[in-house]
């Protein structure tokens, strides 16, 4: 006659497949613009990406006598967001192998979703990144004329091949001289700023998806305005890497960039608002969430000006998810009608 | 501790203060105090830290409480409260007169039982209850002829007791918190003579779900409310009182208003409308900006809290020298064809006021589910023939559908969004309990992250998308402690 629940008898109704399926929303739009950008090679990037990170979830639900958990969307987004952090001339088969990596290593081997210490797009990214250094580093000029009809020479390298040089492909295809780097690294290493309107539109050279800073804010600020985001992580990570930036700048403006040059060029938007906001890989508790914001932020400037690379943005996620589960033992809440949050020895 | 005692200190300084010279009610200014007062409530509403807003559902706000037909057979539980069981005073074929004491108190610790009904004693044996379980109850058959008014009162000259005398009076008449604890509330009144109380906190919250019972009675009865709430105020020696309603009851709170006492120690304020509003400690935080220390009660900080409906029936029935026979009950819910607000005698059978609202109109066998109290802590019962008892707020009934689309079908793996911890009005952190209950790690919980400071309400779980029973499982984890222990 009767059914019996336990209380609350109601919920919210928000579901983890409701907030993943708006991250790919809110990726689409940042996706779509690369492929403008790129064309061809950029399509079929994200493809590859996407389709392999599915794939290898699936063949490991197989193999752990699983069902399938594709369901829940997060594969899709690490796929996404994999290909969004490549450079658009990275060959297929590479990909390939940053997707098995990402998911594999990434997320796979520690459990699946929810369980994974390191956002794992980012995982994919640095195992490639130390495994194919000079493909990771070879940038092709955006709005090349024949992008829609024609691949960028490196994308279909045949497996296991090294990708041939394109110095000839990218003079004969970018109108003025195109230099092969990007903002950050004209900036390190040949002292040249990039102005801000290119970077906000999108027009420099960057990965797949690092390009229009604009756009991602839009897209990641649809997420904070439907509770999907948390808005503490942009907020905190974009703030200090600008307060870190500022202080460096006035210390002495001829060596450091302006401010706005840190917050606009490279992956930081990206990072700040869909890599650094993951929800498995970031803190929390309130004080934790701060601190990893601003920490992450931090590290990226100190990389971007003290490191070998002129990219930070990577590594410093990495370094703060590395941090977050240490952060939430460390910060805990202060419970109600408690004098202070008491340390737990771990 | 220092930052929190202080607002004590300089808050009994005002008290003792001699009171201003007008009140500001009647004042020439009293307009534009209200504005400003307005204006300073848009900025900083009274409130507590996290929270959920779930959806109010108070659809029988509007409808006046009103009576049901008696059912022809109630059975009384003799345990109705937190404490001992009452002792029965009465055999099987004993006949009864409505208002008289059937059952004793059994020690401090527990409260006497009064006949809702005029009629003859059946038995006295195992009968179904909300827990599931059979309990020791008086049956009653209800004589359909008779008039059911109240035929035993002691009257008693309220004016002239002394707050123990208030105390015996208010054990005397079985009254226990009406807001759904039902702890005795003799007991609550009762303050240790090394403590001193200076605000009797009046809890017209109701921040449950679909309850509107509180919000009613404070529309119509104040001034009762008010009698109660100054008995109250003399047995535990309070010099003043805050009535804390959630702003969505505007009409509750201009209800009220003409009766406040001139003498200005009866106020009222309003709170911002939020899950769970109503508890104790969240609303002596909201009121007074005051922590009621882990473990501990609100007397420890000079608070007493009780419930509207409780103050209510006590400034009704103290006078009178009435027992406790009947409370008000709101019946909603989706299944619900006529919801409302109805004083229900005590010992009612579910069944009997499920048919009254129409639920059971048609197919006597409906798939439902019945829950007692508010859709938020409610508890969902076993057996139509479960009784109303002194703790039943309200009768929540679902049908198959809304039971369907508000069961969750796939639990995800916690995806650490920490909106638990941006909800637990506690500022535990229900994700990590979650992940040590999986791990059946009960002593990490409760020593490391304070498990015994959740009071259930059920936050965590209404907000997490990865449908985990969060507070499912501590209530298992604390049974599982409590078991250990004993």
């Amino acid at each position: 006659m009767t059914e019996l629940r336990s209380a609350p008898h109601e919920r919210l109704g928000l579901s983890v497949e409701s907030i993943m399926l708006n991250v790919v929303l809110a990726l689409l739009p940042i996706a779509l613009f690369s492929i403008w950008l790129y064309g061809l090679s950029a399509l079929v990037l994200l493809l590859t990406s996407v389709i392999v990170c599915l794939a290898t979830e699936r063949l490991f639900n197989h193999l752990s006598g699983q069902s399938s958990t594709l369901g829940d969307w997060s594969a899709m987004i690490t796929g996404i967001l994999l290909a969004l952090v490549l450079p658009p001339s990275f060959p297929l088969w590479m990909t390939a192998v940053a997707a098995v990596a990402a998911m594999g290593l990434g997320k796979i081997l520690f459990g699946g979703l929810g369980m994974n210490v390191f956002n794992p797009a980012l995982v994919g990214r640095a195992f490639v990144q130390a495994a194919f250094p000079s493909a990771i580093a070879t940038w092709v000029p955006s709005y090349a004329p024949n992008r829609f009809h024609e691949f960028i020479p490196t994308t279909l390298t045949p497996p296991l091949m090294i990708p041939p040089d394109i110095t000839a492909w990218t003079k004969a295809v970018s109108a003025d001289a195109f230099t092969g780097a990007t903002p950050l690294a004209m900036w390190k290493f040949q002292h040249q700023l990039t102005a801000p309107e290119d970077l906000i539109l999108g027009i420099a050279t960057a990965s797949v998806g690092e390009t229009s800073a604009m756009l991602i804010l839009v897209c990641g600020l649809y997420l904070a305005l439907r509770g999907m985001l948390d808005w503490r992580i942009p907020v905190g990570m974009m703030g200090s890497a600008i307060a870190l930036a500022y202080a460096f700048h006035l210390y002495n403006p001829d060596f450091f960039p302006p401010p706005f040059f840190v917050l606009l060029s490279g992956g930081l938007m990206l990072g700040a608002l869909f890599m650094a906001t993951d929800m498995a890989t970031s803190p929390v508790t309130p004080l934790a969430v701060w601190v990893y914001a601003i920490l992450i932020g931090l590290v990226t400037v100190l990389i971007r000006y003290f490191g070998g690379l002129s990219e930070g943005v990577m590594y410093a996620i990495l370094f703060g998810n590395a941090l977050a589960p240490l952060l939430d033992r460390s910060l805990p809440t202060r419970v109600f009608g408690r004098r202070k949050a008491r340390k737990v020895a771990s | 501790m220092v930052m929190e005692i202080r607002p004590i200190m300089e808050r009994s300084r005002a008290l003792e203060a001699p009171p201003p010279p007008s009140s500001w009610r009647e004042g020439p200014s009293s307009k534009s105090l209200e504005l400003y007062s307005y204006i300073v409530s848009l900025f900083r509403r009274k409130s507590f830290a996290r929270g959920v807003h779930p959806d109010t559902h108070k659809s029988t706000a509007g409808k006046p409480i009103r009576r049901l037909p008696y059912a022809p057979r109630i059975s009384l539980p003799l345990a109705q409260h937190i404490g001992k069981p009452a002792v029965p005073l009465v055999r099987p074929g004993e006949e009864v007169v409505r208002g008289q004491p059937i059952a004793r108190a059994d020690g401090f610790l527990s409260v006497p039982l009064h006949s809702p009904v005029t009629g003859r004693v059946e038995a006295i044996r195992l009968h179904p209850s909300a827990s599931g379980a059979w309990v020791e109850s008086i049956i009653i058959h209800a004589y359909a002829s008779s008039t059911q008014e109240v035929l035993w009162r002691e009257p008693r000259d309220m004016d002239s007791l002394g707050p123990e005398e208030i105390l015996a009076a208010v054990k005397d008449c079985g009254m226990v918190g009406l807001g759904g604890a039902a702890f005795p509330s003799h007991v609550k009144l009762s303050i240790p003579p090394e403590r001193r109380i200076h605000t009797l906190v009046v809890n017209g919250c109701e921040c449950e779900p679909y309850l509107t019972c509180d919000h009613r009675t404070m529309i119509e009865h104040p001034a009762d409310l008010m009698r109660g709430i100054g008995y109250a105020m003399r047995a535990v020696g309070a010099r003043r009182a805050i009535i804390g309603v959630e702003d969505n009851k505007p009409d509750a709170v201009a209800a009220l208003t003409p009766f406040l006492p001139t003498d200005g120690r009866v106020s009222m304020e309003m709170v911002q409308t939020k899950y769970p509003q109503g508890a104790e400690k969240m609303l002596i935080k909201s009121l007074l900006n005051l922590e009621v220390p882990a473990g501990g009660l609100p007397l420890d900080i000079g608070v007493v809290v009780n419930n509207v409906g409780t103050l209510t029936l006590l400034g009704r029935l103290l006078p009178a020298g009435e027992g406790l026979t009947e409370r008000v009950v709101t019946v909603t819910g989706p299944a619900v064809k006529r919801p409302g607000n109805f004083w229900v005698p005590l010992g009612t059978p579910i069944r009997h006021v499920l048919q009254c609202s129409g639920v059971l109109d048609g197919d006597p066998h409906p798939e439902l589910e019945v829950v007692l109290g508010g859709s938020m802590m409610g508890q969902a019962i076993t057996s139509l023939d479960t009784p109303v008892t002194k703790g039943v707020t309200g009768i929540l009934v679902y049908d198959r559908e809304s039971v369907m689309r508000e069961t969750v079908t796939k639990v995800y793996p916690c995806i650490k969004c920490g909106e638990c911890v941006q909800a637990c009005p506690m500022g535990l952190n229900p994700a990590l309990l979650g992940m040590l209950a999986a791990k059946r790690d009960y002593d990490s919980m409760s020593v490391d992250y304070h498990l015994a400071d959740c009071f259930e309400c059920g936050c965590c779980t209404w907000v997490c998308p990865s449908g985990i029973p969060l507070v499912q499982q501590f209530r298992a984890a604390k049974g599982l402690l409590r078991a250990r222990a004993a």
